[in-house]
């Protein structure tokens, strides 16, 4: 028998050495999720700033360069820092438990894939606290505003970029190979559950366009650095083009982060409805088809650069498209919800508000997604209550749900329920109360990315204020749920943990032990 | 074959996806782009020097050419055209001056860069001397008349009667890496 891992019995040396050199999933996978926490409280930090700064109309609290900055930050850190990095700790510690293998295939580079991504975040925000600033050019960074009127520190930021790119990229060259080399005699593609397919399709798009990103970022750095004009049309370059090279990587990354999340309420809804997952190839080939639709659909970011009707009429109508697959697995989670056993614990009630609130999402993508209508939509709050509403009601809802679904699988102790549906309530109240209103801003008119506005917003601003400090403060809850269970939590040996759960992850002990399926399982 | 002796074989192909990616953004992409942006029209990109081929001038149309100058964000010259619009037949070779005033106290070096408007006009609009083929120095208070002969192509679409030539003239001083071949 193996032996197990280091604790803090063997002394802080060992136990350090334990957590920096390991090549276990498990272990991986918790770095990966406490970083991804830290991160999305640091981003969540910076937009209570944001918020509070737009509480009342004027400034109050900090300068409109810093606002700038808090903004960009923002983004970067919950897109790259806290959900990505959920996601990849999420896959870590549930793939091979659900495929019956016994670790990651690649287990150094799995190491290595998260401790370099410490490195690119320190790098990243250390900018905030030098001369100029951070970066100051919004998440997606369009040039010439970050190259010509850059701050210094951009290089950091181009780096820091490079750094985590590289990450995202082996973790998915390693998820990739577990699925197709590490399966269980038996389970063959269209048995895998849903997480698994939903992952390995992320993970073949992450390495379709996260070295678009590097590109693109290494083109910033040849134009800022090196003379080149890429971007640059003093030098003949096109500062369109940038967007093109963006929005390639840009709209690939927004199913790169719900794609996962989609896969997590696939587990969790037909445990607490008592019923397989309806449709389930279905649920596989939207899955393929929406992946696929992501590469052909980014200039709709774009409709408002100058384009010809041809591609407008285009972009419009397969961005549409992306509608009908998208429908379908939210058919089939509410078909699998129908006439079932429902019970409505603490990452059920998050998983329905998943589907409700993506879909809200969802549709004012729809909106959006009319070219004749963006031209009033584009950049305004509308934009930005949208892709909360999928990135926030989706992604960080489906995170949070995962972590208290597989919680008790991991440590052997029971959340608290109560406390659990009390984070849920000020969290689905929270934030309904801080983004439903960004919708009216934006329809009157309210663009994004100000650390101003007009007074004919204030009203909404101060409500929308007071739901982000009700959401963050469900997140404080979280974080204290999560420790309290972890330390002092009901135990639990039962290795099924929830009546309804099916899958080979609840057929190992709880706690999972530290080597699970060293030899595989047998799968019918 | 066991997972083990996969895993390099998969590894490596992935990582070749990986790095192609990153070389498909960066010299693919870009030069694609362009080439887009030509067949079609797109963004006003004209041609570079044309050799006048002799055709017949087609004194049944007359096509109105505007000429816009504009200066970027930092640049201090004066610089506009000496005529703000003329009136040419396709077919016929027309020059046109424009002129610029460096009124700064420092040397400096200029770059124009052309756009054509509208968009299916960009192919029939042919340059045979153009300022803009190079950049433009000026020292001190210099000021230069700069010199631009154009055709427009008798094929100019039946719809075009009006054709917006735009120049945005750049500051490149501190720029030595600019190859002109870059610019038209």
């Amino acid at each position: 028998m193996a032996h197990g891992p280091a604790t803090l019995a063997d002394g802080w040396g060992k136990y350090i050495s334990r957590w920096v050199f390991t090549t276990n999933h498990k272990d991986i996978g918790t770095l990966y999720l406490w970083f991804s926490f830290a991160m999305f409280i640091m981003g969540g930090a910076f937009a209570m700033i944001i918020r509070a700064e737009l509480f009342q109309p004027g400034m109050q609290l900090i300068k409109p360069e810093f606002f700038n900055q808090m903004t960009t930050m923002h983004g970067l850190v919950m897109v790259f820092g806290a959900i990505m990095p959920a996601f990849v700790g999420l896959a870590n510690w549930l793939i091979p438990m659900m495929i019956g293998a016994p670790d990651m295939a690649l287990p150094r580079m799995n190491n290595l894939s998260f401790w370099i991504l410490p490195f690119a975040f320190a790098i990243l925000t250390s900018t905030l606290f030098m001369e100029g600033g951070g970066p100051n050019f919004g998440w997606t960074f369009y040039a010439p505003l970050s190259t010509t009127y850059a701050p210094d520190t951009v290089n950091y930021f181009i780096f820091g970029v490079h750094i985590m790119g590289a990450s995202s990229i082996m973790g998915s060259i390693n998820i990739i190979a577990t699925v197709m080399n590490m399966r269980a005699p038996g389970m063959t593609y269209m048995k895998m559950p849903l997480f698994v397919w939903t992952w390995v399709i992320t993970a073949f798009l992450l390495v379709a366009v996260m070295p678009v990103l590097a590109g693109a970022v290494t083109m910033m750095l040849m134009d800022i650095n090196f003379g080149t004009s890429f971007f640059d049309a003093a030098g003949g370059g096109d500062p369109v083009l940038f967007q093109h090279i963006f929005w390639f990587f840009g709209h690939p990354e927004v199913y790169i982060i719900i794609l996962p999340a989609f896969g997590v309420v696939s587990q969790i809804i037909p445990t607490f409805s008592r019923k397989p997952l309806f449709g389930y190839s279905s649920m596989v080939y939207a899955t393929a088809a929406i992946a696929f639709l992501s590469f052909v659909v980014w200039a709709h970011h774009m409709f408002t650069v100058g384009m010809p009707i041809a591609g407008e009429l285009y972009f419009m109508y397969a961005t549409m498209l992306i509608a009908v697959p998208t429908g379908v697995k939210v058919f089939n989670w509410i078909t699998t919800m129908y006439r079932g056993s429902l019970t409505f614990e603490t990452p059920m009630l998050f998983s329905i508000a998943f589907v409700i609130l993506f879909t809200f999402g969802g549709f004012t993508g729809m909106m959006l997604s009319i070219a004749a209508a963006d031209m009033q939509y584009h950049d305004t709050y509308f934009v930005v209550a949208h892709f909360h509403y999928v990135m926030v009601a989706g992604a960080v809802f489906s995170g949070t749900a995962a972590v208290y679904y597989w919680l008790p699988k991991w440590c052997g102790r029971m959340y608290d329920e109560t406390m659990g549906k009390v984070q849920f309530w000020i969290a689905f109240i929270g934030f309904n109360i801080t983004f439903m209103p960004q919708h009216f801003l934006g329809l009157a008119g309210m663009p994004r990315r100000y650390a101003d506005y007009g007074l004919q917003f204030a009203d909404w601003n101060m409500v929308s204020s007071i739901g982000a400090f009700m959401y963050g403060g469900a997140q404080i809850l979280f974080l204290f749920n999560v420790i309290r269970t972890i330390g002092w939590g009901k135990p639990t040996d039962d290795p099924q943990v929830w009546e309804g759960a099916e899958g080979l992850e609840w057929t190992v002990p709880t706690p999972a032990p530290y080597h699970t399926f060293a030899t595989p399982p047998k799968v019918k | 074959m066991s997972a083990e002796s996969k895993n390099p074989l998969l590894l490596a192909k992935l990582v070749a996806l990986a790095v192609a990616m990153f070389m498909f953004a960066i010299f693919v992409l870009p030069p694609l782009y362009d080439l887009f942006c030509e067949i079609t029209g797109i963004g006003g990109k004209t041609d570079g020097a044309y050799t006048a081929v002799a055709v017949e001038v087609d004194t049944s149309r007359d096509i109105e050419v505007q000429f816009v100058a504009t200066k970027n964000a930092t640049m201090p010259w004066d610089f506009y055209p000496i005529e703000e619009r003329v009136i040419v037949h396709p077919g016929e070779a027309r020059e046109v001056i424009f002129y610029a005033h460096n009124r700064t106290s420092s040397d400096m070096l200029g770059q124009a860069i052309p756009n054509v408007l509208p968009n299916n006009a960009a192919d029939y609009f042919h340059k045979t001397e153009c300022f803009c083929f190079n950049n433009q120095p000026l020292a001190a208070g210099e000021s230069a008349e700069l010199a631009l002969v154009f055709i427009v192509d008798p094929d100019l679409p039946a719809s075009v009667n009006t054709v917006t030539l735009s120049y945005t003239m750049f500051d490149i001083t501190d720029r030595t890496l600019v190859q002109v071949s870059q610019v038209q």
